[in-house]
């Protein structure tokens, strides 16, 4: 687990950049003791994000809430996964599953279908405290900073994740595919379907893993001349 | 109750329940070769569809080349270099992005 905290903490020092522009924008719609609420109990930026834009548009709570849930449904097929590596009674599994992240989720990922829980709970750690702690400071002082967005720091989670990819990608070369495929389908779909619903659908690339059924592991050998 | 605590309070539960129903309801079970081959590529899929709509989508999910994608690039140029260097690659990607923001 201290590997995992360890591992974390880049991931929470951008946590914690996001978590203030979270507040900032949410001061002024959800006012000051809601948005530090929501941060420590909900605790999913995509889903918080997106609830937020939508409660800014003037949307209802039923849309903000369709919208958070369609952000977060990622964590289903994400849980599965994590499931077969997870000890213990239900109770137990639950709350581990709590602590998903995207990044700690893959960060823990280990050989063969397995991930290492500890190193995930570690690694989200930090996480919780500087999400949290980002959201007050945003919200306090939100006058004080500036737009984030004019310190690029909406570029900072993509790099993250670029970085996790590359560790992905050099497993196999069914993963080059399944990632080529995944940004495919998501940015197919992102124009046309409500938000979250293309990296849902993106998920869906993973069933290369089936094709052909028969095949060989390595996945160079069906592609030769018979 | 206001449309913010309705939400709030029905996000908590939601996300609660999403993050718990795969590990409660899969278990502990022995996985089929196919099964773990695909949970294999789930994670490549899905880190690739985020950075995707991170990196190239508005908020409305119209499709844009922006500062970001300067920033992105910046990123797959440090990881290019040294494949761990994943604090580097973040605030390449956020100084490279704001700056192309300052000249823009």
């Amino acid at each position: 687990m201290r590997d995992g905290i360890k591992a974390g903490l880049p991931i929470a020092a951008a946590s914690f950049v996001l978590a203030v522009s979270f507040g900032v924008l949410a001061q002024p719609v959800m006012g000051s003791v809601a948005p530090i609420v929501m941060s420590a109990a909900v605790f999913a930026g995509s889903a918080q994000f997106a609830a937020l834009a939508v409660l800014s548009a003037g949307g209802g709570a039923g849309a903000a809430i369709v919208a958070g849930i369609l952000l977060n449904a990622r964590y289903i097929p994400m849980g599965v996964a994590l499931a077969p590596s997870l000890r213990g009674g239900p109770v137990r599994r639950a709350a581990v599953g709590q602590t998903m992240i995207d990044a700690s989720w893959a960060m823990s990922i280990r050989e063969g279908g397995l991930f290492d829980p500890d190193y995930m709970i570690g690694a989200t750690f930090p996480n919780y405290f500087t999400w949290v702690g980002g959201t007050a400071v945003g919200v306090f002082a939100g006058d004080a900073i500036g737009d984030p967005e004019a310190l690029g720091l909406d570029a900072l989670f993509p790099a993250f994740f670029l970085a996790l990819l590359v560790t992905e990608l050099g497993r196999s070369r069914r993963a080059v595919v399944a990632a080529g495929l995944g940004a495919v389908i998501a940015l197919g779909l992102a124009p046309v379907t409500a938000p979250g619903v293309p990296v849902i659908a993106a998920c869906f690339a993973a069933l290369i893993a089936l094709w052909p059924a028969a095949a060989p592991r390595d996945p160079g050998v069906r592609e030769e001349p018979a | 109750m206001s449309d913010v605590w309705t939400t709030i309070i029905a996000l908590t539960l939601a996300t609660a329940a999403i993050r718990a129903v795969g590990p409660v309801l899969v278990g502990a079970r022995e996985l089929s070769e196919p099964v773990v081959r695909t949970i294999g590529l789930l994670a490549p899929a899905l880190l690739a569809a985020l950075i995707a709509v991170g990196t190239f989508t508005e908020a409305n999910g119209d499709l844009v080349l922006d500062a970001r994608a300067a920033g992105l690039a910046a990123a797959a140029g440090v990881l290019a270099w040294r494949h761990k260097a994943m604090l580097t690659a973040a605030l390449a990607a956020a100084l490279v992005a704001a700056l192309v923001r300052a000249i823009a």
